[in-house]
């Protein structure tokens, strides 16, 4: 469904990402570890298509079409989802509307009613733990670091996407956040590809992924088993590059 | 969607459509002692109502221009080129049925009858220089409310007329102020009994059809002692590559204890100027609110004030302002406190596109004798490109130490971050944009009666299609 080739990245004129191939299937989940700085957002912020990301060359492909050739907001309505590591605050932007909006906007026709819009995100709070006091507040603004994340993967589950990419969400989540978000994760899984970008072995302990891949200086120099992250956990990275 | 079925018949600005003018008297254009008196006369006007006019007229030939604002716009402006005085239609109808077909349509177009029907206590349609339509709701009436259009108050109710008129606003205060006392025609005058509480709001919409119009209402609103209401208005005019002038003078008398609030959204076509005085006095524990808007127009210069005369008084200016290509929106808010324990809040907003300028101008004055009062003055201005343009002309005269003062200003962009993370939930730039702009100026709109709010975010999102590239 997803397919990278030899992908090389540049901002400003630094190369961050240096030659990475990686392929994701339906129903793949794909943990992408690292140290900071060694290439691990950029990756899945350039599969989305930040602007400030240039590629120099190799390719990404989405289910058979390359994404050069998509704006972002035409990879969103294709079936792609990025969880930001850090969203960005919409003032004046009502929760419950830009959720609305956005679910009509990626689901287009298939979208729900206005009636079943309310059932599903009742639903999906609900499961989340979150009020219904979350809607009438402004997008991301005034949010803790949880509240933020548990908005991502609202979104993921109310824009259901066949290739989730989920940078950084569980980093600044307590014990319990960790787990309902890592629910959230497990219950769209079965259905879409997933590419969780993470520093820590604890949300792989709620989320069990097919793949491991190590990144190290915008290169994947490893890949595994789930075994292979809880051997990250106890020794760190020093071993794969010695 | 129909917003663009009309927009690809009349371009980007939607109300830009025009009927064929059909004028039953229409002045020669320009403006003289004569055009004035003439006026006066077609209306069968008091004699010193005569005498205000022919004084204001020669206020207006001595006052030079406003030195600041747009000089080079305001010195554009030709005064013989405009048609001082156009009559539409025989009267005042009480049903919309006996109004004008075409000139029904034209507020059928703007949804005014169903707006009526809905949500307002009163309505008065003025086209060109007269209303032509004007009701109020039997209940209201039968409370001792009095709304007419001005110069029905003028026939009916001279006595007040004549105590309040230039009372708050004088003819001499600016030359359009006296441009305005000069010519005026038209407007609101509205008087709330002692203790009546208007529950729902009236609504005045002026529109302007012909060519090189002058449109010049005055509008006066008293509320008696603890009474309150809500008065909003809405302007449209169509797109013709000539200009049109819209002068409006409003008056606002808020008596102890009573509210008023006033609320305005302008969407004039690019072609008219838009130089409107409004002022109100509030006295001992009045409150006066001025919830303006400006979309349209080629030029604005508009500073809502509010007189805090007495204790306890307290003011509340929000506005906002968009400036798009062409367009120069000068902008703010006045408030004088005059005596202790008064208060009040200025809340301004800004956007600015596509080369348009848009301008802050506050005046905050404290006097001596107001003590322990308190003001917080808040100027948001959001830039869309870098050929916009956005500044603020803030001036405090504070006259007492005892004052309260706060302000904070800033000036933004909207951010790329901003704009990926909205893409990335499969929003066009175009509608991310529109999102981000709509919730800049939510603050104001979430004053607004929801029918407006729901008109203006859609005519946001309009501007800012086809706008990026």
């Amino acid at each position: 469904m997803l397919s990278i080739e030899n992908l090389h990245v540049s901002v400003d004129d630094t190369e961050i990402l240096r030659g990475v191939s990686l392929r994701i299937n339906l129903g793949e989940v794909h943990a992408v570890m690292g140290r900071n700085g060694s290439g691990k957002s950029t990756l899945a912020n350039v599969i989305m298509g930040h602007p400030a990301y240039e590629i120099t060359s190799g390719d990404i492909k989405f289910k058979g079409t390359p994404l050069k050739e998509m704006e972002v907001f035409e990879r969103a309505r294709a079936g792609m989802f990025l969880s930001f590591q850090y969203p960005s605050s919409i003032p004046g932007v009502q929760v419950g509307t830009f959720l609305r909006k956005s679910v009509s906007a990626v689901r287009g026709d298939e979208a729900p009613t206005a009636r079943e819009f309310r059932k599903e995100l009742k639903s999906h709070m609900d499961a989340l733990e979150m009020d219904k006091s979350f809607l009438a507040r402004y997008v991301n603004d005034g949010f803790s670091g949880g509240e933020k994340k548990r908005l991502e993967i609202l979104q993921m589950l109310l824009l259901n996407p066949t290739l989730a990419l989920l940078d950084e969400t569980d980093s600044g989540l307590d014990i319990d956040a960790l787990r309902v978000v890592a629910e959230g994760i497990n219950s769209i899984t079965p259905r879409a590809g997933c590419l969780l970008i993470t520093h820590y072995q604890r949300l792989l302990d709620h989320v069990k992924p097919d793949y491991v891949h190590v990144m190290i200086d915008g290169k994947i120099v490893k890949t595994g088993g789930a075994d292979l992250a809880v051997k990250l956990e106890a020794q760190g990275y020093d071993w794969i590059e010695a | 969607m129909s917003g663009d079925i009309a927009r690809d018949a009349v371009g980007d600005y939607r109300y830009g459509f025009h009927d064929p003018e059909n004028a039953t008297i229409r002045f020669d254009k320009g403006l003289s002692e004569q055009v004035v008196r003439d006026i006066s006369e077609l209306k069968n006007e008091p004699e010193w109502m005569t005498e205000i006019r022919v004084k204001a007229y020669h206020r207006f030939m001595e006052m030079p221009m406003p030195s600041w604002g747009n000089c080079d716009m305001l010195n554009q402006i030709d005064f013989d080129a405009v048609t001082y005085f156009l009559r539409s239609s025989e009267g005042t109808e009480k049903d919309w049925d006996d109004v004008p077909d075409d000139i029904k349509n034209t507020f059928d177009r703007l949804g005014i009858p169903e707006a009526e029907q809905k949500w307002l206590g009163g309505v008065t349609a003025q086209y060109e220089s007269e209303a032509v339509y004007h009701s109020i709701r039997e209940d209201l009436e039968e409370q001792g409310v009095l709304f007419f259009d001005m110069d029905s108050g003028l026939k009916e109710h001279p006595d007040i007329v004549k105590k309040y008129f230039c009372s708050v606003v004088p003819a001499s205060d600016n030359k359009f102020s006296a441009l305005n006392t000069a010519v005026w025609s038209g407007g609101s005058f509205i008087y709330v009994p002692k203790g009546v509480h208007v529950e729902m709001p009236v609504q005045a919409y002026f529109r302007i059809n012909a060519k090189n119009m002058g449109q010049f209402e005055r509008t006066l609103i008293i509320a008696d002692e603890g009474s309150s209401i809500h008065y909003v208005e809405g302007c449209t005019a169509p797109t013709y590559s000539t200009e049109s002038l819209h002068s409006a003078v409003v008056e606002l008398i808020a008596m102890e204890g009573a509210k008023i609030r006033y609320s305005t959204v302008q969407n004039w076509s690019a072609n008219v100027y838009n130089l409107v005085t409004k002022r109100g006095i509030a006295h001992s524990n009045a409150t006066i609110e001025w919830v303006d808007g400006n979309i349209g127009s080629k030029l604005t210069m508009k500073y809502p004030a509010v007189i805090l005369k007495g204790e306890g008084a307290h003011a509340e200016v929000i506005s906002v302002a968009y400036a798009g290509k062409g367009q120069h929106q000068d902008a703010g808010a006045k408030v004088h406190h005059l005596a202790p324990n008064t208060t009040s809040n200025i809340l301004s907003k800004s956007i600015s596109k596509n080369g348009g300028r848009s301008s802050y101008r506050g005046m905050l004055q404290v006097t001596p004798k107001a003590k322990g009062c308190r003001s917080k003055v808040i100027c948001d201005a959001l830039m869309l490109d870098a050929d916009s343009q956005s500044d603020t002309y803030p001036t405090m005269e504070v006259g007492n130490s005892s004052a309260d003062l706060e302000h904070e200003a800033s000036v933004s962009k909207v951010s790329n971050d901003q704009l990926f993370y909205l893409m990335s939930r499969g929003h066009s730039e175009e509608e991310a944009m529109g999102m981000i702009v709509n919730g800049f100026f939510e603050p104001f709109t979430r004053e607004l009666p929801m029918e407006y709010a729901v008109e203006l975010n859609r005519l946001l999102e309009l501007e800012m299609e086809g706008a990026i590239g």
